[in-house]
This record gives C-alpha cells, structure tokens and sequence, in this order.
C-alpha cells in the first residue's frame, strides 16, 4: 500500500481508493434488485413488464450526460427526491454517494441482461419439483435458483463493476469532478489531462484502471469455474 | 381418500372429470393427450383448473368456488415426474433430503436408510445427477419424493423415458411402495403392462371425460372399455406361488386351477398377479388332449362382444376369475360359442408374463 502510495501522488491515490469505494459500493447496493428485476422480468408475466425492461435499459441508451443531468434534476437539493431526502439527512449531489448513485444506475442495465440471462437458463420445472417438495417460493429461490444462476451472477456482478469504475459521463454531471470527493479515477485521468505536465499522472491512473479490470475478470474467471464445478458439469 | 372433480378447458376439447382414488395404486389410465397430466398437476397445484374440487383425506385442497387454492408446497404431495427433475446442483444425498427440510417436525416419515435401502441407492449418495443413468435417476426421484412426508404420491409417467429393461428395473419399487408404505398414489400411465402390474384402481379417462372407474381386475377384465383398443385387452388374475420347478416353470394356483410360467422370483405362498392377454387365447368346446399348452382353464361363456371388424372377444367365467379371448365372428360360429356355453380356454405358458411391463400402450 505504502509502494503504491509512494508510486501515486496523493491526488492519485486519493482517487483510486475513492473509485474503488464508490463501485464496490454501487454493485453491492444494486445487486439485490438487480436480481430481483431480473428474476421478474425473467419469470413473471405482469402488465407493465415492457416498460420496466425499457426503463432499466434506458441508461445503457442514453447519453450518459442525460443521465447525469436527469439525476441531478431529481437528486439535487432542489430535486423533488434530493430535498426530501436532504430533510433526513440524505444527500446524493456532490458527494460520493452521489457518484455511487450514477455508476450503480450506469451499471444496472448490464448487470439485469447477465442475470436474467442465467434465469432463463434454469428450467422453471426445477423450481416446479421443489415447490412439491415443500419449499415456498422463497426458499425455492434460496436453494434451487440462486445456486444455479451463481455463475451467471458473478458475471453480472463484474461487468457492473468494471462499469462503475469506468463511469465518467454521468458521474461528472451530476457531481462535478471534486478532488476527494467526487473525484473518480476517470475523472482524474480527465483532470490531469486538462493541465500540461499532467499526461504522466494520467498514464499512471490509466495503467491502474488496466490493473483493477484485469484483476475483476481473473477474479471472476475464477469464481465462476468454481461454481460450475460445484454443478456437476451441468 | 383423495376426489377429485374438474374443469378445465384444453387446446381441442374440454376436460370434464370426476374421480375417487381410494388407499393403494390408482391409475389414470388412457391414450396421450386424454389430460392425465392436467389432472395430476392440477392435483398437485402446478396447474390452476378453470373450475374443481380436490379433497385429500377431508383437506381441501383446491376449491374455485370458495377461491381457495392451496400452493404447491403446501399441499404435501410427492410428485415423481417423468423426467425425474433432479436438481443438478445437489449430490444424491441432498436431493434425497431436499424434501425434508420442509416437511412438518411431527409428519411420520420414512428414515434415509430404510428408503436408501429399499431402492438400492447406496452407492449413488455422494454423486451428482449428471453422471446417473435413467433408471438411476429415476430410483433417486422416487426416493426424493417418498423422504418429503408425502400424504400421497403423484407419479406422471414414471417409467416413460425409460428403455424396456430399466422399466423392469423400476417398476417393483412401485409395487414395493404400494405393499409397504401404505401411502397412496395417484399413477399416470398409458401403458396396459404397467395398469396391470400396479393398479388397485383404475379411472380410465377418453378425451377429457372418465370413462369408466373401478377396481382393477373389473375394468381390465371389461373388453369394451380398453381405450387402446382390442389388441391391448386382457384379463388380470391373482394367483398363488405354489412350486418353484427344476424344469424352469413356476406353479401358481389360480382358484384352484393350475398355471404354469417361466421361473418367477416370488417366493411359494406369495400372491402374485398375472396378465392374460385376450389374442393368446384359444378357445376350445371339448377338453384339448395332444396340445403343447400347459395351461387350460375351463369355464363359462358369459358374453360375446362384436364389433365392427372380423374379430369378436369372448369372456369366460373360470375358476381363475374372467378371462378374455379373441377369436374370429367365424369361429365363434363354427363352434356355436353363445352366452352360457361351457369350454375351454388354452392359454401358451410362455403368454403369462407378470414380468413383461413393456409394449401394451
């Protein structure tokens, strides 16, 4: 940590550790209702399905600047949520919980099509077995689904990841680019890249974000050989 | 007790029945895409019917007019499925117990051992699915379903993906499982063979409609209702264990009439049932003398069915209990074969197979 402290200069730093907390938090918190609107769009007919599919793809269609500005205009201490929230002591706009914000919804699209891809991969007569078996739906989807879809979530999981980290558009639109606050590695790198002299700080950045993607797909490689193991082959 | 009564409506036409599925085997029985499957799942809540009833041993289960319909895992049914379902995930072991996690602390159930034993799954415990072969499979499901605390078991075609020796393999655990358990079970099947083998009831279903429901021995032993035609009909006999003989024939007592078959495993004193296909049967108006069959049954005409083909079917009260013949209108003829008449039936020892479970359907 100190070599690599000593490697980066301290704005540097500063902004990697913060690129690494703002998209480990975005996919931890968008994980769970990833899988569940995969799960829905994957398994249930409801009216209304065609619109919630349009409306999670939307960021994946949209400039990535539209995005920013719509959630500055719905987040923002003047926004219809951003001020209710501020009341409770909530506050997304120029801080790191809003760049999470923006790289959680940038990388949401891409983590439903991985998942919901591994759902339609189960065959529901499974879940079917099980429910004459005694499991409730829930348990059923504890025991039966979650462990087969794993490979499919740990692919979604690292996609959404390596999107959080690359998320630049709309990070920088809706929480500016604060050196500490909201500066995210790609924001740096942008930053750097603004003033002269700045290009070796800028290659430094780029050769990490390299580092921090590879090390993702190694590691994700393996987690999802492991789990296909455990499927016997399937 | 299980009854059952539906509505629903099926691409092509409409299902429409009523049935009652006393303690031991029930079969559905009848030709593909008669709705057997719709009446099982429905019986087991994968399938919501239009309209219906279905009670078990006094719960209700399912009944639209009153919008209560009891889910799937609530309803304690073990569901043996044609294609097993095994979850792939699992050991052996673990889709064995999967059932049991769920099942109530105070339902009486079966120990993993004795099941394990009786089905001869030992060896498979630590494998996974992928790697077990049809029958195989198809033993683990079986066990999986009975180790859930079934009030009942619902098997839909058990044995249909299965080539001719693995039925062979497979089916005595249904027999096994109708003696020993007590539970009662609910069985899909299309295939004769099988209803002969395992039915203590049998509710033959026809486009959507019961056809006839009874007892087994009754409505097998009834040429007209035989919905897969007249080839598939047959009567079915008990019949004791009485020697085992060096020549390779076992002996039974049927009614006091002896019957002679290929070597059996049953053990002397068991009963045992028998199936008598109705074109192995010769009649004859005198005693044979000089013939090569070993097994001759005399008995009574009691009807003469025709239809619309050369060929008519005779039923013949014996001391064995009915027995079917098929012979040619010409024949019957000839021989002056009319309701009431006495003769007898000759039937080739090597036609009496208890073990043959395949073709039939």
């Amino acid at each position: 940590m100190s070599g690599g402290a000593a490697w980066l200069g301290p704005e540097e730093w500063q902004a990697v550790l913060l690129s690494l907390q703002v998209s480990i938090w975005a996919t931890l918190a968008a994980l769970p209702l990833a899988v569940f609107v995969a799960y829905a769009l994957a398994r249930w007919h409801f009216p209304g399905k065609q619109i919630l599919n349009s409306l999670v793809h939307l960021p994946l269609i949209l400039p990535p600047v539209v995005t920013g500005y719509l959630l500055l205009m719905v987040f923002g201490t003047k926004g219809p949520v951003g001020s209710v929230l501020q009341q409770v002591g909530i506050v997304f706009a120029f801080r790191w919980t809003g760049a999470a914000l923006a790289a959680a919804i940038m990388a949401f699209p891409l983590m439903v099509r991985a998942i919901r891809l591994s759902v339609e991969a189960v065959d529901p007569k499974l879940e079917q077995a099980a429910a004459t078996l005694g499991a409730s739906r829930l348990m059923c989807f504890a025991t039966i689904t979650l462990p087969m879809i794993l490979p499919g979530l740990i692919a979604g999981t690292v996609l959404g990841f390596a999107k959080a980290m690359g998320e630049f558009g709309a990070t920088i639109t809706f929480v500016s680019s604060i050196p500490g606050q909201t500066q995210t590695l790609p924001s740096a790198i942008y930053t750097f890249l603004q003033v002269p002299g700045g290009e070796s700080a800028a290659l430094r950045l780029t050769l990490v974000s390299i580092a921090v993607a590879l090390s993702a797909l190694l590691l994700s490689e393996l987690l999802a050989r492991r789990a296909a193991a455990r499927m016997g082959g399937r | 007790m299980l009854t059952v009564s539906l509505r629903h409506a099926l691409p092509g036409f409409e299902l429409d029945v009523e049935f009652e599925a006393p303690p031991g085997v029930t079969v559905l029985f009848g030709r593909s895409g008669t709705g057997k499957t719709t009446v099982i799942q429905a019986v087991a809540g994968l399938l919501r019917p239009s309209q219906g009833r279905v009670v078990l041993n006094g719960n209700v289960l399912l009944d639209t007019e009153r919008h209560h319909c009891l889910p799937p895992h609530k309803r304690r049914m073990g569901y043996v499925f044609q294609e097993g379902r095994l979850f792939p995930h699992l050991t052996v072991r673990q889709n064995l117990l999967f059932g049991q996690w769920f099942a109530p602390r105070d339902a009486s159930r079966e120990s993993l051992d004795r099941v394990v034993d009786m089905l001869g799954i030992g060896p498979l415990l630590t494998r996974r699915p992928s790697g077990l072969s049809g029958g195989e499979k198809q033993r683990v499901a079986i066990g999986r379903a009975l180790l859930s605390a079934p009030q009942m078991i619902l098997a839909d075609e058990p044995l249909s993906a299965l080539d001719e020796a693995r039925k062979a393999e497979i089916l005595p655990y249904f027999e096994q499982l109708r003696d020993e358990t007590g539970i009662p079970i609910l069985y899909v099947s299309h295939s004769v063979a099988e209803v002969a083998r395992l039915a203590t009831t049998i509710v033959v279903l026809q486009d959507g409609k019961v056809q006839r429901q009874g007892p087994a021995a009754e409505v097998l032993g009834d040429p007209a209702i035989m919905p897969t035609g007249v080839r598939a009909a047959g009567a079915l006999l008990e019949a004791k264990v009485v020697r085992h003989h060096s020549d390779g024939l076992t002996e039974l007592d049927a009614g006091g009439v002896p019957l002679f078959l290929p070597q059996i495993t049953k053990t002397p004193g068991s009963i045992t049932r028998v199936r008598i296909s109705a074109h192995d049967v010769i009649l004859s108006r005198q005693p044979p003398e000089g013939l090569s069959a070993l097994n001759i049954l005399p008995g009574t005409i009691e009807q003469i069915r025709t239809g619309s083909g050369p060929g008519a079917i005779v039923s013949l009260n014996t001391p064995a209990g009915r027995v079917l013949a098929r012979v040619t209108r010409r024949s019957a003829q000839a021989l002056h074969l009319d309701p009431g008449t006495d003769c007898f039936a000759v039937v080739k020892t090597v036609s009496i197979a208890p073990e043959d479970i395949g073709g039939g359907g």
